[in-house]
């Protein structure tokens, strides 16, 4: 039952990044988009995850509900030391939910809508921001249990070049995930060239960070090429990964949208795969070297055994809802709402 | 203000906050279903429209909600590690089902938001229901949370550490079933009587008559009935409390000394040097009947319990008087509602309606008071009789910033929430009703 467990974490995590992440991604790339072009960008984006967002954001919850009864231990110690970014990614978290429906919901259009729309871009870019550099900061070994000083205990344990990098390239990825799933949203033939041209940036900036975050993990002394290419699994996920974006990029003009969504998702999940294994069971990594790791910093067996029920059977039911969820609105036409 | 002072601040503004969001979007849902129902059966679109009207305040208050709701689960472990730790894997098991309810009613009410005219109409119908009876269940599983905090089971604690875990014991413990039936209640009172209050309010303003007076019944029939039934839970409460929380219930009632006989006291100030209540009204017997069924029975004070396990006096008995005062208003209410339905005519009345619109904020006073009563009154323990609060409490310093931050936001978020609610409301002729407000109110 710990696999189990252990499995939804990550599964969790990976839909979270992919289906908030692409949510995350929408308001980035309307940040991105010309004024002229605004007007229409919302309007697909609108009605592409107006319905479906509530429920991409529900992985988040998943996930720290299985940190916090399964993996207490790991769950307070981010808590506590890395207490200021959650902090910022939570007031992210407040602000693009609450924006994206207050600007939908407001009975009059008028100037309230810049302000809303300012939020919802601000917060758009934050909130995934630190969540990489909450990911970053977790593998990257800052966190300090011998420190004493405000600075070296609750802001150096996440503020360093590489944390950062992580987070921007979290961010050029979520807006890559967007790009690429709106293209399948349109069928306006300019509006499917700025989709595909915005993927196109977001995928430059997905790789000038990623190569910016080996560069500081090397100056860190972080292990990450070793994590990465140094297992057999990491290796092929890393050319997997590879292979289909080129293939994504022969098919995005003309290719099913369906299979290049698909195609973006593969990556994403190849990336956190090569992380995610060279990792395990580690979890979060203290300078000290006594890391806390998912087999030895578990929960007794019983709460696991329990915990590992309740997912199991939610699944029977969130599974088929959520598919005919996505079923039902991948049409393109206008809703009357 | 001091860390731990702010820390306790900080989480009771949170689920303050919150608490008025998640009673809303689990209750108005059912609003919304009824409603929805008399379009299908009647065929007037009003029904119709007052599910579309009430469904935009769905969404706007699930998504406050939802995201406050995401907050609450970090500021857990962001304010109290040291509860976490231990406690997480104990009392988890409603959280993680609660996962599922949660996750249920976002793609419910994607479907429900979205599906008009798209799909089915008895799915759809069914969708709004599904919207409800997730949320209530989410509502009672975070209760049940929060019962095993009063209500300690599923768990040894020998020397400092926590053996033999059952969650599924500690999930249904002993304060589950008075404290979520008790919360249940209040949020259908409470959300009746402030949506029937506002319909009541466009009503006496004249406006839209046809829209808000069919709006106001279906709403305060909800509000009337568990108004009504909220002192039957109140009793099994109490008697609950009397039993596993005496501090608790002493402090409810500001009894300071152990007495039989012991009189119910309305109103007055305690006072913490003399150890007694000033400017009271006292119900002799009345205490020892309403938490032992017996009017001579000997009910705890706070002589008996040491000094340090003391929870605030004032601020518990005060909250206990508000929340009481508040439901038997209500109650009065409920009843004049179901007497106006002999008495049509009280319908033209303005003190009829007025009093509706007084009562709009009334029952979410009742119900934060009622938290406040449940909270402060298990101070100063975290974990009832195990973990202390102070204990719990996160090492970061500062944290009184965070609490200014959070205070700033959430003030904000509300006076957004009500900017919009306006804003609706005002739409409801150009939106819904374009010809009614000349029409004559139709009784």
């Amino acid at each position: 039952m710990e696999y189990v467990v252990i499995a939804y974490l990550f599964l969790s995590i990976l839909l979270y990044v992919v289906l908030g992440g692409a949510d995350f991604g929408a308001g980035i790339i309307e940040l991105f988009t010309s004024a002229r072009n605004k007007n229409r960008t919302r309007d697909t984006l609108y009605r592409a995850i107006g319905p479906i967002w509530e429920a991409n954001h529900m992985w988040l919850i998943i996930t720290i509900v299985i940190l916090f009864v399964a993996y207490p231990l790991i769950y307070a110690e981010m808590s506590v030391y890395l207490h200021i970014p959650l902090l910022v990614m939570l007031f992210g978290i407040i602000a693009r939910g609450t924006a994206f429906v207050f600007r939908h919901y407001d009975a009059v259009k008028d100037d309230m809508q810049h302000l809303y729309n300012r939020i919802y871009f601000a917060s758009s870019f934050i909130t995934p921001l630190f969540l990489g550099i909450i990911a970053g900061s977790v593998i990257s070994g800052h966190i300090d249990h011998a420190a004493t000083s405000f600075a070296d205990v609750y802001i150096f344990s996440w503020l360093n070049w590489f944390s950062i990098g992580v987070g921007l390239f979290v961010v050029a990825l979520c807006g890559f995930l967007a790009s690429v799933y709106l293209i399948g949203e349109t069928d306006n033939p300019e509006d499917r060239r700025r989709f595909i041209n915005k993927a196109r940036h977001m995928n430059i900036a997905a790789v000038a960070s990623g190569v910016y975050v080996f560069i500081t993990a090397w100056i860190d002394g972080i292990p990450l090429v070793n994590w990465i290419f140094g297992t057999t699994i990491g290796l092929i996920a890393v050319i997997a990964a590879s292979i289909s974006l080129v293939v994504l990029w022969i098919l995005i003009y003309s290719g099913n949208a369906i299979i290049i969504r698909m195609l973006a998702g593969f990556q994403v999940t190849m990336i956190l795969l090569a992380l995610g294994y060279a990792h395990f069971p580690d979890f979060i990594v203290i300078t000290n070297g006594t890391n806390l790791t998912l087999m030895d910093h578990r929960a007794t067996m019983q709460t696991i055994n329990a915990l590992g029920w309740a997912l199991l059977i939610g699944t029977i039911f969130i599974i088929p809802a959520l598919f005919y969820l996505y079923y039902k609105f991948k049409h393109k036409e206008y809703p009357h709402e | 203000m001091d860390d731990f002072l702010a820390a306790r601040s900080q989480m009771a503004l949170s689920l303050g906050f919150h608490i008025i969001y998640a009673c809303i979007g689990m209750v108005m849902p059912f609003f919304m279903a009824i409603a929805h129902y008399k379009w299908f059966r009647t065929n007037n679109i009003v029904y119709r429209n007052i599910t579309r009207a009430w469904s935009k305040g769905v969404a706007i208050f699930f998504a406050t909600g939802a995201v406050s709701g995401t907050v609450l689960s970090f500021e857990l472990g962001l304010l109290w590690p040291g509860f976490m730790k231990h406690a997480g894997p104990i009392f988890g098991m409603p959280f993680s089902l609660e996962g599922t309810a949660f996750f249920i009613e976002a793609i419910a009410l994607g479907f429900f938001l979205y599906g008009w005219d798209k799909l089915n109409k008895w799915f759809h119908w069914f969708t709004g229901i599904v919207v409800g009876v997730s949320g209530l269940a989410s509502g009672i599983l975070v209760v049940s949370a929060n019962a095993w905090m009063n209500s300690p089971a599923g768990f040894d604690y020998v020397n400092g550490e926590y053996i033999n875990i059952d969650p599924i014991q500690a999930m249904f413990n002993d304060a589950w079933f008075s404290q979520a039936l008790h919360m249940t209640l209040a949020a259908f009172a409470a959300t009746g009587f402030a949506v029937a209050g506002v319909h009541a309010l466009m009503i006496l303003r004249k406006k839209n008559e046809v829209f808000h007076t069919k709006a106001f019944r279906i709403a305060i029939v909800f509000g009337a009935i568990a108004a009504l039934l909220q002192p039957v839970s109140g009793d099994i409460s109490a008697k609950d409390v009397t039993q596993r929380q005496p501090a608790k219930l002493a402090a409810m009632e500001a009894l300071y000394k152990t007495e039989k006989a012991a009189p119910l006291i309305i109103g007055g100030i305690p006072d913490e040097e003399t150890q007694t209540v000033n400017y009271k009204i006292e119900l002799p017997g009345m205490l020892s009947f309403l938490a032992h069924g017996d009017f001579t029975h000997e009910v705890t004070g706070l002589d008996r319990i040491p000094k340090e396990n003391h929870p605030p006096v004032a601020i518990t008995h005060f909250a206990f008087q508000i929340m009481v005062g508040i439901g038997s208003f209500l109650v009065l209410l409920a009843l004049l509602y179901f007497i106006s339905l002999k008495k049509r005519s009280w319908y033209d009345r303005k003190w009829f309606l007025k009093l509706f619109v007084m009562a709009i904020p009334l029952g979410f006073i009742a119900v934060e008071a009622g938290w406040v009563v449940t909270e402060v009154g298990r101070q100063p323990w975290i974990i009832y009789n195990v973990m202390r609060t102070a204990d719990a409490v996160t090492p970061m310093p500062g944290i009184a910033y965070s609490f200014y931050m959070f205070t700033a936001i959430y003030l904000s978020l509300t006076a957004v929430v009500i900017f919009l609610l306006r804003r609706q409301i005002q739409m409801v002729p150009v939106l819904y009703d374009r010809n009614d407000s000349t029409n004559p109110p139709a009784h």
